[in-house]
C-alpha cells in the first residue's frame, strides 16, 4: 500500500489525495455537463465557456493592461520613478503630483460600469428590454455619460487640490533635498 | 513547486555573463558559449512574451494579495452559490412542469418544499445573488489580474498532477466568467445566448462549484500562508513612496522584477472595494424599492422604473400576446376541483366573492422587487367552492399563449396559505394590463413568475 502510494507520487506529482479529489470535482463536472448534453445545449455551452476564458484572459486582460501601460507612458511624470511627488519636480518639467491615478480610478470605473451595463447603455437589449418591461433603454446613456463626467469632474478637482497641497509644501521646503511627503491614492 | 526552471538559470546565466568577461578574457569564450547554449535552451524552453517572468511588471502581484483576494471570495461566492441554488428549490422543481432544468437528478439532492414564510425568503435570497454578484464582479476581476501571469508559467505542465490542476482551473475560471457574464446579461434581458438561460446558469454553477472546491481543498494552506506574510493593517497604512514589493513565493505571483509602483497595495485594495461598493450602491435600489430605486442608476428596474403609480413588470401583456378580447366582457376564470365541480367566474363575480388584502412583496429572479397591498379571492376559497378543502396541488394557467411560464405548479403550503389569492385590485385599484388583468395569483415567498398574470384556468387537486 505504502509503496503504491509512493509509485503515485513519483509518477503523478502529488500525493494520492490529490489525485482523488481532483477526479472527484471532475465527476461532479461531468455529471453536471451530462444534463446540458441530454438538453441538446452543450455546443453553445462549451462555446461561451471557452470564449469567457479567452475572451478575458486573452482579450480583456490585454487590452485594459495595454490601455494603462499607455497611458503611463503618454502621461507626462511617467520618469518620475515610482510617480511620488518630489520637490523640485516642477522645475524639471515633472509634475508636482503624478497624474496617472486620477485617470485610472475614473476611467477605471466608468469602464466597468460599461463592461456589466453595456446592452442597456448600448441599447443593445432595447427591443428584448422593452418587451420586458415596458421601458425604453434610451436613459442609461446618458446616465452613463453623466456618471462618467462628474467622475472625472471629481478626479480633476481632487487632482487641483493635491497639487496645491504639494506645490505649498515645496514653496515651504525648498532647501530641503529628498523625497517629500509622498502623495498617495 | 519551484518555479526557479532551467529557463530561468539560462536566464540569469547571460545576465552574469558581462561580469565574467570583465573579470577573465579567458573566461569570456567559455561564457559566451555558456550563454549560447543556455539562450539556445531558453528559446527552445520559453517562448518570449509573457511567457518570461520578467514580462510581468507589477509589483503590487504577491501571494499576500492573492490571498486576500482569494479570501474575499471565498466568503462572497458561496453566498452567492447557495443564494442560486435556493433559487432554484423556490420554483419547486419536484411538482409536475416545473422544471425548467430537468436531468442530473443526483444534484437535487437539496430540494425542499419551498416555504411561503417569511415573505419576503425569495425577495432577500434573489437579491443578494444578484447585488453580491454584481458587488463582487471587481473582486473577481482583481483576482484573476493578480494570479495571470500563471496562465503563461512555463512549462504549461510539469507533471500529471500539474496538467489536471490546470484543466480543474479551466472550470474555476472558465465557470465564474460564464456564470458572472450570463447572469449579468439575463438580468438586463440581452438574450443573445444560444441556450436556455435557467440550464446553462445552474449546471454552469455546478461546474464552477466543482472547480472551487477543489481549487479551495488545493490552495487553502497557501492561501492562509500567504494571509500571514504581511499585516492588513500595516499596508492599510502604507503610502505610495513606502509600497515594496512582496517577498518571492514559489508560485512565482511575485514577478522576478518588478518596476516601481504608482499605487499603493491600500490604494488599489481601495480602488477594487471602492467600484464594489459603488456598484452595490448603483443597484441596489431595484431590490429595496421605495425611495432607494432611485439611486440605482444602471438596474434594469432602478430609476428607469420610478413613474408614479407604476411598479416594475418582466413582461408586458402586448410580449405575452394579451388581447382586449381576452381580458373583456368575455373573459371567464375555470375553476376545476373534485371530478364534475367546475365553475366558470366572470371579473364581476369574482369581485363579489370574499376578498383578503395583503400586503407581499413581488420579487424577480433578475433580483428587483417591491411590496405592495394585493386584494382578491384567497384561493383556498376557490378550492372550497369546488368541493376541495385540503388542497394538495393546483395547476394554475394563463390567457397567455406560450412561454415557459403559462402554467404553473403550485405546492400544497402555497396553496393552503390563508394569504395566498387571485388578485384582482393593486395598491387599491384593478389590477394594470402588464399586471395581469383581469387576475393573477400572488404567493407569498414565491418566485415573480410562479405568481401567474392574466390567469385564466385553476385546476385544484384533493389530498388522497
Amino acid at each position: 500500500m505504502r509503496s503504491l502510494s509512493r509509485a503515485i507520487r513519483v509518477w503523478y506529482g502529488a500525493r494520492p489525495l490529490h489525485l482523488l479529489t481532483l477526479l472527484a470535482a471532475f465527476a461532479l463536472a461531468g455529471y453536471a455537463l451530462r444534463a446540458v448534453v441530454l438538453a441538446h445545449q452543450w455546443r453553445g455551452f462549451a462555446v461561451w465557456f471557452i470564449v469567457a476564458i479567452i475572451g478575458h484572459d486573452l482579450l480583456l486582460f490585454p487590452l485594459y493592461s495595454l490601455a494603462d501601460l499607455s497611458a503611463r507612458r503618454l502621461l507626462p511624470g511617467w520618469a518620475a520613478r515610482g510617480g511620488a511627488a518630489r520637490p523640485g519636480a516642477a522645475a524639471s518639467g515633472q509634475p508636482l503630483v503624478p497624474v496617472i491615478n486620477y485617470i485610472r480610478v475614473p476611467a477605471g470605473f466608468a469602464l466597468l460600469l460599461l463592461l456589466v451595463w453595456f446592452p442597456l447603455i448600448l441599447g443593445l437589449s432595447a427591443a428584448s428590454y422593452r418587451r420586458a418591461s415596458g421601458l425604453a433603454t434610451d436613459p442609461y446613456l446618458w446616465r452613463w455619460v453623466a456618471v462618467t463626467g462628474v467622475l472625472f469632474a471629481l478626479s480633476a478637482a481632487s487632482y487641483a487640490l493635491a497639487l496645491r497641497r504639494a506645490s505649498a509644501r515645496a514653496r515651504r521646503a525648498p532647501a530641503t533635498a529628498g523625497p517629500g511627503k509622498p502623495t498617495v491614492l | 513547486m519551484a518555479r526557479e526552471t532551467a529557463a530561468h538559470k539560462a536566464v540569469s546565466v547571460i545576465r552574469a555573463a558581462p561580469r565574467a568577461a570583465a573579470r577573465s578574457a579567458q573566461r569570456v569564450g567559455a561564457a559566451i558559449r555558456r550563454s549560447a547554449v543556455a539562450a539556445r535552451g531558453a528559446a527552445l524552453r520559453q517562448p518570449p512574451g509573457p511567457f518570461q517572468p520578467r514580462f510581468w511588471r507589477s509589483p503590487l502581484r504577491g501571494r499576500w494579495l492573492t490571498s486576500l483576494l482569494g479570501l474575499v471570495l471565498l466568503v462572497g461566492l458561496p453566498v452567492i452559490a447557495i443564494t442560486g441554488l435556493l433559487s432554484y428549490a423556490a420554483y419547486n422543481p419536484r411538482l409536475h412542469g416545473n422544471d425548467q432544468t430537468p436531468g442530473a437528478t443526483l444534484l437535487k439532492f437539496f430540494l425542499f418544499s419551498w416555504p411561503t414564510h417569511p415573505a419576503w425568503l425569495y425577495r432577500v435570497d434573489q437579491g443578494v445573488h444578484v447585488t453580491l454578484g454584481l458587488a463582487l464582479l471587481p473582486v473577481v476581476l482583481a483576482k484573476l489580474w493578480s494570479v495571470l501571469p500563471n496562465l503563461f508559467s512555463w512549462p504549461p505542465v510539469r507533471s500529471p498532477a500539474h496538467a489536471l490542476e490546470r484543466l480543474s482551473l479551466v472550470m474555476v475560471v472558465g465557470g465564474v466568467l460564464f456564470e458572472f457574464g450570463t447572469g449579468i446579461l439575463n438580468i438586463q434581458d440581452f438574450y443573445v445566448f444560444p441556450f436556455s438561460f435557467y440550464t446553462a446558469h445552474l449546471y454552469g454553477a455546478w461546474v464552477f462549484i466543482a472547480g472551487l472546491v477543489v481549487h479551495v481543498a488545493l490552495k487553502f494552506p497557501k492561501m492562509m500562508a500567504g494571509l500571514r506574510s504581511r499585516s492588513l493593517r500595516r499596508e492599510l497604512r502604507t503610502p505610495l513612496a513606502a509600497t515594496q514589493p512582496e517577498a518571492p513565493d514559489p508560485d512565482g505571483l511575485r514577478t522576478a522584477d518588478p518596476a516601481p509602483p504608482t499605487v499603493s497595495r491600500r490604494g488599489m485594495l481601495v480602488a477594487v472595494g471602492g467600484a464594489s461598493l459603488a456598484l452595490t450602491a448603483l443597484t441596489v435600489g431595484q431590490s429595496i424599492g421605495g425611495w432607494t430605486r432611485r439611486t440605482a442608476l444602471f438596474a434594469p428596474r432602478g430609476l428607469s422604473a420610478v413613474a408614479p403609480g407604476a411598479l416594475p413588470v418582466n413582461h408586458t401583456a402586448a410580449a405575452a400576446r394579451i388581447t382586449a378580447a381576452d381580458t373583456g366582457p368575455a373573459y371567464r376564470l375555470v375553476v376545476k376541483g373534485r371530478r364534475t365541480m367546475t365553475m366558470s367566474l366572470t371579473r364581476h363575480q369574482l369581485m363579489a366573492l370574499p376578498q383578503r388584502t395583503a400586503v407581499l412583496p413581488l420579487a424577480c429572479v433578475e433580483g428587483w422587487s417591491y411590496s405592495a397591498a394585493w386584494t382578491g379571492v384567497p384561493l383556498t376559497e376557490l378550492a372550497r367552492m369546488v368541493g376541495i378543502t385540503q388542497p394538495a396541488a393546483a395547476l394554475v394557467e394563463s390567457l397567455q399563449p406560450g412561454g415557459p411560464f403559462r402554467s404553473v405548479t403550485l405546492s400544497a403550503g402555497q396553496v393552503s396559505d390563508p394569504r395566498s389569492m387571485l388578485a384582482l385590485c393593486l395598491n387599491g385599484v384593478d389590477l394594470p394590463p402588464d399586471h395581469g388583468y383581469p387576475a393573477r395569483t400572488i404567493i407569498p415567498a414565491a418566485p415573480g413568475v410562479h405568481n401567474t398574470k392574466w390567469v385564466n384556468k385553476i385546476t385544484f387537486m384533493a389530498a388522497q
